[in-house]
């Protein structure tokens, strides 16, 4: 196993920004952080390759990898959708909204389309409160999302053209 | 600066920084524990407060505090005894068992479990809470280890162990909240990690979640197959830990008994590991002066330890060519009785079964190695057991283990000098080499047998010996924390050592992760080591050198030592392993 992370080319990427950083080890989740924006997911090889880079045990790693909901081992789709489900957004019906994409979507939250365009998630409070209920596209927040015919307009704004 | 506090109407004065626990003890006053456990010796600590049993009341504070991991303050007033304490901690206790299997009747722990007996302690009486139970699966995959996720209560005592002082870093809590488990890795099997299987993990474990895989039913069939001849040999460290089985007084010597013990169970015959660390000092001695002289590369690594073999393979690939190639004591007499002994009562080797009981589960694995076998039908040792197994049988067969007489063993493999008997504790394996290199290198007689600056606790022991107008520079490690210290230092070309004792578990093999538990007591450690140097000053010859046995094996079938014959049975290689 976890020979795959090195022959990427991302890994490239991932040292680099590694290298540059003063204090290594201390920064593991910001690592993280940078690693699942490059891969999109953080696959054992690539906990396994951090692990020998910053020479901490890769149990530390995955430990900390399980811990956050942020990251995750499993590949996501093309586009993450986000429901955000804190007191204000569930109050002005975030349930709903998040039925409503899960009927849309045809996937249960947590879960990836067959086509790997969406990903689909929940998140607590983005501190959008006011937009309430609030779903968040690749970290751009759409608000009010009340309507099914409001949220089939904003997805259709990430689907490939015709 | 001492802080003055009252705990339970009694005023104490304590250091600042102690913690509520530590303050209480120094007057006598017991708190319950389970998840902590301090460890002086080897700078274990575990203070993470994750089980909540030792709470007590401080006057002010709208919560109860955890008295392990809450320094004390000046005028505090502690109550570890009110009713609102002991409800809570009752409360804990309940809790973790209402997420526990209710199988202690059949568990490796019974009667061993700190679990169980704060349980007991603690008057729980019913399970006030139902609720979910996890369901993990258990991890049989190593020769050694058996992980049982549903049995861990989440102290991370293992994890200390295995990441602080070990710095092996095998397990990690994985997961949140209720689903918090300490795993490996991605989950991988024990058997696919950087895991020496020291079993230092196990030695902590307050429950059955860590153990030992279990290999006493193997024994009983083999002993009880009329086509197997049934070989046994037991490690220096085991006979002054065994009685403790039998609540005998830790650092009883108990050799006699347990050779009798042994017969009494069947083995065809009783052998002793000893002999084959009297054949280790000549090989490795043997080896350390070839490579002075042929200019091979030092320090010389001790090999007998097979975690700390295992450490090396994972840690330090590129340094496959220091450690001797020595195989371990008990592999070393393992191929000698499939082999010379075999021969001389002539018998196929491969109807003899070589059973090892040692201190540690380690060795296990260690017998599990291919390379350790001089086919593939016939391995060296066929199976190992700990010491606790040992004690197993012992009751299973209903011994009376303190009425039984003492027994010696068998010869010839049976013999063995008292510096094969202190290879048990840290620092033995050198202190037994420099008594045969002195007279060896000298011709002269080593009149002080005993060097006192191998001997002790401290986790790295240096000295410089003069021999033969040569200075030999050389230290004593246990732990791998230590040994990690000091290769690092190898690696970058800062130490000058001629050879390196290193055993992985603290104290040495006394200390071992097959020993009978020690529940955080190091007394105990420092009484087998006790027993261990008492035993050595029994023995009338306490020269490796000067065992017969050992002289006529090499007359009569090795040859010369480190030669031809010797290295094709008695010495092995190594493989540079991944880390993980």
């Amino acid at each position: 196993m976890c020979d795959s992370a090195s022959s990427n080319q991302f890994v490239q990427k991932l040292d680099g920004y590694i290298d540059s950083l003063t204090y290594k080890k201390e920064n593991l989740i910001g690592v993280l952080h940078y690693a699942q924006e490059i891969y999109g997911y953080l696959p054992a090889s690539v906990q396994w390759h951090i692990a020998q880079k910053l020479d901490i045990p890769s149990a530390t790693v995955y430990g900390v990898v399980s811990f956050y909901s942020f990251f995750t081992m499993i590949p996501r789709g093309e586009h993450v959708v986000n429901v955000c489900t804190g007191t204000a957004c569930f109050v002005r019906g975030a349930e709903k909204l998040k039925g409503e994409l899960e009927n849309q979507l045809k996937i249960k939250a947590g879960e990836t389309t067959p086509d790997n365009l969406f990903t689909l998630e929940t998140l607590r409070c983005v501190g959008a409160c006011g937009l309430a209920p609030v779903m968040i596209v690749d970290g751009k927040v759409h608000g009010r999302m009340n309507e099914a015919q409001d949220i089939n307009e904003v997805l259709a704004k990430y689907r490939p053209e015709g | 600066m001492d802080i003055q506090l009252t705990i339970n109407d009694i005023s104490l004065k304590v250091p600042e920084g102690m913690s509520i626990l530590d303050a209480a003890r120094t007057v006598n006053i017991d708190i319950p524990t389970l998840c902590y456990l301090k460890l002086n010796e080897m700078h274990y600590n575990n203070n993470i407060a994750s089980c909540r049993v030792c709470v007590v009341e401080v006057e002010g504070r709208r919560n109860l505090a955890s008295s392990c991991s809450t320094p004390v303050a000046s005028g505090m007033v502690v109550k570890t005894d009110s009713l609102r304490a002991i409800q809570a901690r009752r409360a804990m206790v309940e809790l973790l068992l209402s997420d526990h299997p209710k199988s202690c009747l059949t568990c490796a722990k019974n009667q061993d479990c700190d679990l169980q007996s704060l349980a007991s302690e603690l008057g729980v009486r019913h399970i006030s809470y139902e609720g979910e139970e996890s369901e993990f699966e258990i991890d049989k995959s190593s020769f050694s280890i058996v992980r049982d996720p549903n049995k861990c209560i989440r102290c991370r005592r293992c994890e200390t162990m295995c990441n602080e002082v070990q710095t092996v870093g095998v397990y990690s809590a994985v997961g949140r909240g209720f689903n918090t488990v300490v795993k490996t890795a991605f989950d991988l099997p024990l058997h696919e990690t950087s895991c020496t299987f020291c079993g230092q993990c196990i030695a902590v474990c307050p429950t059955g979640a860590l153990t030992e895989l279990d290999q006493v039913d193997k024994v009983w069939k083999a002993l009880n197959d009329p086509n197997q001849f049934v070989v046994v040999q037991t490690a220096p460290a085991v006979r002054v830990a065994l009685g403790e089985e039998f609540d005998l007084e830790p650092g009883t010597i108990v050799t006699g008994k347990m050779v009798g013990a042994l017969r009494r169970l069947g083995f065809d015959r009783v052998f002793d590991t000893d002999f084959a660390a009297d054949l280790t000092i000549m090989e490795e001695a043997t080896e350390l002066v070839h490579r002075i002289q042929h200019g091979g590369r030092l320090p010389l690594l001790t090999s007998c330890c097979p975690a700390w073999v295992k450490f090396f393979e994972h840690q330090f690939p590129d340094l496959l060519d220091i450690p001797s190639t020595c195989k371990s004591p008990h592999e070393m007499l393992g191929v000698l009785i499939k082999s010379y002994y075999a021969k001389t009562l002539g018998i196929d080797p491969k109807s003899i079964t070589v059973v090892s009981v040692m201190p540690c589960v380690a060795k296990k694995y260690e017998a599990a190695r291919p390379e350790l076998a001089q086919s593939a039908e016939t391995a060296d040792v066929d199976i190992v057991i700990t010491t606790r197994e040992l004690a197993r049988m012992i009751r299973e067969a209903s011994i009376h283990f303190d009425h039984l007489k003492d027994k010696e063993f068998d010869h010839p493999l049976g013999e063995s000098t008292g510096a094969a008997i202190i290879f048990g504790a840290t620092g033995g394996v050198l202190e037994a080499a420099l008594r045969t290199a002195y007279e060896v290198l000298t011709g002269e007689t080593l009149e002080k047998v005993e060097f006192e600056a191998l001997r002790g606790m401290d986790g790295i022991k240096e000295a410089v010996i003069p021999i033969a107008g040569r200075d030999y520079r050389i230290a004593v490690i246990h732990g791998l924390g230590n040994a990690r210290t000091v290769l690092e230092k190898i690696k970058a070309g800062e130490s000058n050592y001629d050879v390196i004792e290193i055993m992985a578990c603290p104290g040495g093999c006394i200390g071992g992760g097959g020993q009978p538990y020690h529940h955080g007591n190091m007394d105990i450690l420092q009484a087998r080591a006790a027993a261990i140097y008492r035993e050595d000053r029994a023995k009338p010859l306490r020269k490796s050198h000067e065992n017969l046995a050992i002289v006529s094996l090499y007359k009569d079938y090795l040859g010369e030592p480190y030669g031809k014959k010797a290295h094709q049975l008695l010495h092995t290689s190594y493989t540079a392993r991944k880390k993980i």
